[in-house]
């Protein structure tokens, strides 16, 4: 067996392993937010919260309807993503056209809201969610144990973030919406309903992020503070991949994931800071991140 | 985010006598995590718990006035210690009690030295606090990073848990109870083999968890609290660390971490604690009325030090009739033998040790269970002269041998 850095090799790919699915998390989130700037151009301060809210639903679900997880992975999204359309008709949609600002406050302050009215009810030190019984276990890879529901997240969120990724970027639909978020009057010219397309996409970024709560509840503490443990550093993903781009959302999630992982091995001390110090370094080199596109 | 503005008036009923002019105004701030991981096992319940304290004494009998506020220290020791100097400084308060920090209680405790105010520690953990930081202003209530590597710590050992590798959060909690497991791990005739800190209010410990499954360690010392030792637990369950032969160690688990992690996961975990809701008749009763405020909910033994704490003080002031001297205040605590209906009776040695009993107690399995709250079995009682470090072994300048 060789080493690395003084690590066994078995050791690292354990946790590059892990690192790739810590990233499945920061690249659904990742996303969502995405999503939501590219097309609204609002920062979704709430995002961290709706990740929260899908797994308290999830949660809720289970304990006072019976509902299961595979029954809450659809049904979590739709539920969550329905609150984001109500938030974007009554609140969002009036910021249109106003400074970035107006939408990071009115976001942040509802996230506050969200987050505190969980924490009321539910105190902070969080909720039991069991992993479903039939991804219970895991495999020995020969390198490391692999949880099976651990296995399930990484192949779940490949396949969604492909799907968002492909309807966005090649479908007709999706460049619809592309359309729209470049010359909103010219896309209604041609008989769309651009408000209509914007209230769902954020419908569908609130899912997304609802949909990484429910899978997050059986391995994370479910608990009100759970989304702003994370969402900082889902910004920072978002700024270093490029605001608003669908793939560079995508890539930089995973492949901060991985660095992050890599980190707890060499300087754990330091896991929680080097994304941000690949921020700032990506923003003074390219300013427009990763991927990101020239405004 | 901003300091909870929470004031609540300790409401005093004066039946028939009015106040009389000479009473004397005590002022008590509850500084607590109000909003984050430790909210649950200090937070709200603590002031609920100090409120319960200044309606059992009965104030107005023995000529105090009492008013409690409240404020959130963020888990921030920048932020503990400018509220606290803001309450000593503008807001006359006389005692701050809970703090359930190390790193924040640690840094409360050098502005109350320096103001000669009451400060007494219910929720924080670090030793330091009777020993080489030990201030003639500072009660240490309820429990320790010692007492716990002494409880938990040794009964691992002697069950045969003999090589140890440790989670530990990368603060002066985690650091000291760390030392003190290792002392007692060693002490014991076990060994350490390594350690890893992580942040604190960390998500993900799988990264961790897999370096402690290398070491081969027989026993996971989990130096963290709240949060981090729920999502510690939870995913060792989640990668088959016990299934491995690996034993994991909860060094600091309270009755809400319990409670969020289910009994099927929390299982078998031994723990040390001072206090448990459901030990006695008196602590049954505290219970009731506390979940009047918090329903659902079991009050953990931070909240019920508060408790037992604030009981005691207002003792203190009320034979003195004058809050104006912490010292003062706080040598009358220690002349005074301890004795209220949560922790029993009780002494405060001169280094600001508060000592009791320590319960060990093992997480019962869930057909165990009876009733929602039944999650534990007594497995041993550490008499009060074994639970808390020897006052020689502290270091503490206020102790004459040292």
């Amino acid at each position: 067996m060789f080493e690395i850095f003084g690590i066994p090799s078995q050791a690292l790919f354990g946790q590059l392993l892990l690192g790739l699915i810590n990233g499945s998390f920061y690249a659904l989130l990742s996303l969502g937010l995405a999503v939501i700037f590219g097309m609204l151009n609002i920062i979704n301060f709430t995002h961290g919260a709706q990740y929260m809210m899908g797994a308290f639903i999830a949660y809720m679900l289970l304990q006072y309807l019976g509902v299961n997880y595979w029954f809450a992975l659809f049904i979590v999204p739709i539920v969550v993503g329905a609150t984001g359309i109500v938030i974007e008709r009554l609140l969002l949609k009036r910021l249109q056209g106003l400074d970035h600002l107006y939408g990071l406050i009115l976001t942040f302050g509802l996230a506050l809201i969200i987050e505190g009215l969980f924490r009321n009810y539910y105190g902070s030190s969080g909720q039991p969610y069991a992993v479903p019984d039939a991804l219970q276990g895991g495999h020995n890879l020969g390198f490391m144990f692999l949880p099976n529901y651990r296995a399930w997240v990484i192949a779940f969120s490949f396949v969604v973030c492909f799907v968002t990724w492909f309807a966005i970027e090649r479908t007709r639909l999706g460049s619809y919406l592309r359309a729209a978020t470049e010359n909103p009057a010219l896309v209604r010219a041609f008989g769309i309903n651009v408000p209509r397309m914007v209230t769902l996409t954020y419908g569908f970024g609130v899912g997304l992020a609802a949909l990484a709560g429910v899978m997050a509840a059986p391995i994370y503490n479910v608990s009100p503070q759970m989304g702003s443990d994370l969402i900082i550093v889902v910004f920072a993903v978002v700024v270093i991949g490029g605001m608003g781009s669908i793939m560079g959302a995508i890539l930089t999630g995973f492949a901060l994931g991985i660095v992050e992982g890599l980190t707890k091995v060499f300087f754990p001390e330091a896991s929680n800071t080097v994304i941000f110090a690949i921020m700032i370094v990506v923003l003074l080199v390219r300013p427009a991140g990763m991927f990101g596109r020239r405004a | 985010m901003k300091l909870a503005g929470l004031t609540l008036f300790a409401a005093v009923a004066l039946i028939g006598t009015a106040a009389q002019a000479e009473d004397v105004a005590v002022k008590i701030g509850v500084m607590s995590d109000m909003s984050g991981l430790y909210a649950d096992l200090g937070g709200p319940g603590s002031v609920t718990a100090a409120k319960l304290a200044v309606q059992d004494f009965n104030p107005a009998a023995h000529g105090l006035k009492v008013e409690i506020v409240s404020g959130d220290m963020q888990n921030k020791p920048d932020v503990g210690a400018n509220l606290a100097r803001q309450w000593f400084d503008v807001d006359h308060v006389d005692m701050i009690v809970d703090v359930p920090n190390s790193g924040v209680a640690l840094a409360v405790n050098e502005v109350a030295r320096e103001k000669n105010k009451v400060f007494i520690v219910s929720g924080a953990a670090s030793s330091d606090l009777t020993g080489p930081k030990c201030s003639p202003d500072t009660i240490h209530w309820t429990y320790d990073t010692w007492m716990l590597a002494n409880g938990t710590g040794k009964a691992m050992v002697k069950a045969g848990g003999d090589t140890w590798f440790f989670l530990t959060a990368d603060y002066a909690f985690g650091h000291a109870l760390e030392r003190d497991t290792t002392a007692v791990v060693l002490a014991n005739g076990g060994k350490v083999l390594g350690s890893v800190s992580h942040p604190l209010n960390n998500s993900d410990f799988s990264s961790f968890l897999l370096q402690a499954q290398a070491s081969k360690a027989k026993v996971i010392g989990l130096a963290n609290a709240g949060g981090d030792t729920i999502n510690s637990i939870k995913q060792a369950a989640e990668f088959g660390i016990n299934k491995g032969g690996q034993q994991l160690a909860g060094l600091l688990v309270f009755v809400s971490d319990v409670n969020a992690l289910g009994l099927n996961i929390a299982q078998g975990l031994v723990l040390t604690e001072t206090w448990y809701w459901d030990m006695t008749d008196a602590n049954r009763a505290f219970t009731k009325r506390w979940q009047a405020e918090h329903a659902g909910k079991f009050p953990t033994m931070v909240q019920a030090g508060v408790y037992s704490a604030v009981t005691h003080y207002l003792k203190a002031v009320a034979a003195l009739k004058s809050t104006d001297d912490g010292k003062v205040v706080v040598a009358k605590m220690k002349e005074m033998p301890v004795d209220d209906p949560l922790f029993g009776k009780g002494t405060i040695r001169a280094d600001g040790r508060n000592i009791h009993p320590a319960y060990l107690f093992e997480v019962k399995k869930p057909e165990e269970s009876k009733y929602p709250g039944d999650y534990y079995k007594l497995r041993s009682t550490i008499p009060a002269e074994e639970a808390f470090r020897p006052l020689k072994d502290g270091n503490c300048p206020l102790v004459s041998s040292n």
